[in-house]
């Protein structure tokens, strides 16, 4: 397995949610992917937005622009 | 991409389907509105459709057939369509959300649920389910294979008991349709919910439900029909009373062409490939040092499925780690499955599914079991 780094991982209450910011956060450039979300963390959606720590400013902003509310924030370690 | 999340749906359809959906873009009107060409087109498509659904399923007449956008809108009408305050319902740990929030709501209106429990392996007592049955039960609902361990349900059996004892037997095909012989009559099934997309190898959008002669379910929704405009009510014959508005003609070319090539090729041989391909994972991966199998692989008779975990490693990370470095596609976590994995003691894990289509290879497989053994040694 490789190995883990901490990452910033974002839980959304739908499936829509983990889309729209996946298309927001491609279009603006913002970094990351989606990923299962990890058992730690649970959430009502099976999907979660993971990224750089050093991108929570850049991540809040695209949220609240494309009025997505997350269902969680959390720094958890991530396989990448 | 080594695709093995066939029992979410299949990605692999026969050329058929899709030169089948194409051709329908352009050409087809609306089935039973009017009787101009492309309307009447329409219509013969997708009667010919129910009559190869009719002829998978024995169902005799294909009129008994009505198209539905997939299984959970078939069980929605089905289950909401059927039971009443007061009624007493039996179903499973085995079934999908697709069984289990309709009946739960159906609960909140006043209808008693009893859901059996299974054992270690995943499998129910027909004895208890028998030992269920009161006064005041109404049916049996259950999946004729769990979508988490690939475990079967002897439908005939179960069908045999309800008929015994007066009850309407309602069945989830979802993960059986099209690979394992399904026999309305022999089973003594009252409703079958199928969807056209997984084993079916039909488009996503496809899906219907067989309902017997002499059983009447409320529609979830009334309208459009084509016939009988001036009747405020919606027409009560099968199989209009339960497709309401425009079919999804197109999709249902699509599953057409899918029959057609199911019919062809053969359910047997169908079959008897996913099974062996799943066999050939299992003997792959069983041995393996930290590796667990869930459900019952000692029998054949099951759909080819193999849920495992790996150690105590969170199954989204496996998934997502077959996934970004071997391109091996898998569905991790609760599969809509909640009482299975609760049963099973997988809540918090969650569980890897590999699930096979006649279209996987040995060579892909043989590359899946490689990558568990590569992920098991840490």
């Amino acid at each position: 397995m490789r190995e883990k780094e901490l990452r910033l991982v974002v839980t959304f209450h739908t499936t829509a949610d983990a889309m729209a910011m996946e298309k927001a956060c491609r279009e603006q450039d913002v970094p990351g992917r989606l990923i299962p979300v990890p058992r730690s963390v649970s959430a009502g959606c099976g999907l979660a937005w993971c990224a750089p720590l050093t991108e929570r400013e850049k991540l809040c902003a695209v949220m609240k622009e494309q009025g997505i509310g997350p269902e969680g924030l959390h720094e958890c370690p991530v396989r990448v | 991409m080594i695709y093995m999340d066939n029992a979410a749906t299949t990605i692999h359809k026969p050329e058929e389907v899709r030169a089948a959906v194409m051709a329908a873009f352009g050409t087809m009107g609306n089935a039973g509105r009017g009787a101009s060409v492309p309307a009447l087109d329409a219509s013969r498509i997708i009667y010919g459709t129910r009559e190869k659904l009719a002829r998978l399923f024995h169902a005799g007449d294909p009129r008994r057939i009505a198209f539905t956008a997939n299984s959970t809108e078939s069980l929605n009408i089905a289950l909401k369509g059927l039971f009443s305050r007061g009624d007493h319902v039996i179903t499973t740990v085995l079934e999908h959300n697709s069984v289990l929030r309709p009946l739960y709501e159906c609960r909140e209106n006043g209808v008693k649920l009893t859901v059996l429990g299974c054992d270690g392996k995943g499998r129910i007592s027909y004895e208890e389910m028998e030992a269920a049955i009161r006064a005041d039960t109404k049916a049996v609902v259950c999946t004729h294979a769990s979508n988490l361990t690939g475990n079967m349900t002897d439908l005939e059996r179960v069908g045999a008991m309800a008929k015994r004892h007066g009850l309407l037997f309602v069945v989830d095909a979802s993960q059986t349709a099209g690979v394992w012989p399904i026999d309305v009559e022999k089973m003594q099934i009252d409703v079958l919910c199928f969807t056209g997309h997984k084993s079916l190898l039909g488009p996503q959008g496809t899906g219907g439900m067989y309902v017997r002669e002499g059983v009447h379910i409320r529609p979830l929704l009334s309208g459009g029909s084509g016939i009988d405009t001036y009747n405020e009510k919606h027409p009560a014959e099968m199989p209009t009373v339960l497709e309401a508005g425009t079919l999804n003609g197109h999709g249902i070319a699509g599953l057409g062409a899918a029959l057609s090539w199911i019919e062809k090729t053969g359910m047997d041989r169908i079959r008897q490939r996913e099974l062996s391909l799943m066999r050939r994972f299992y003997n792959g991966v069983f041995r393996i040092p930290g590796v667990t199998v869930y459900g019952d692989l000692e029998t054949e008779k099951r759909a080819p499925i193999v849920s495992l975990n790996i150690l105590d490693y969170d199954s989204s990370e496996v998934s997502d780690e077959l996934s970004t470095v071997y391109g091996i596609v898998t569905r991790p976590g609760a599969h809509c499955a909640p009482l299975m994995h609760r049963a099973l003691g997988t809540v918090e894990q969650g569980a890897v599914r590999f699930s096979f289509s006649f279209f996987n290879t040995e060579e892909e497989v043989d590359l899946a079991a490689d990558a568990v053994r590569e992920l098991a040694r840490g």
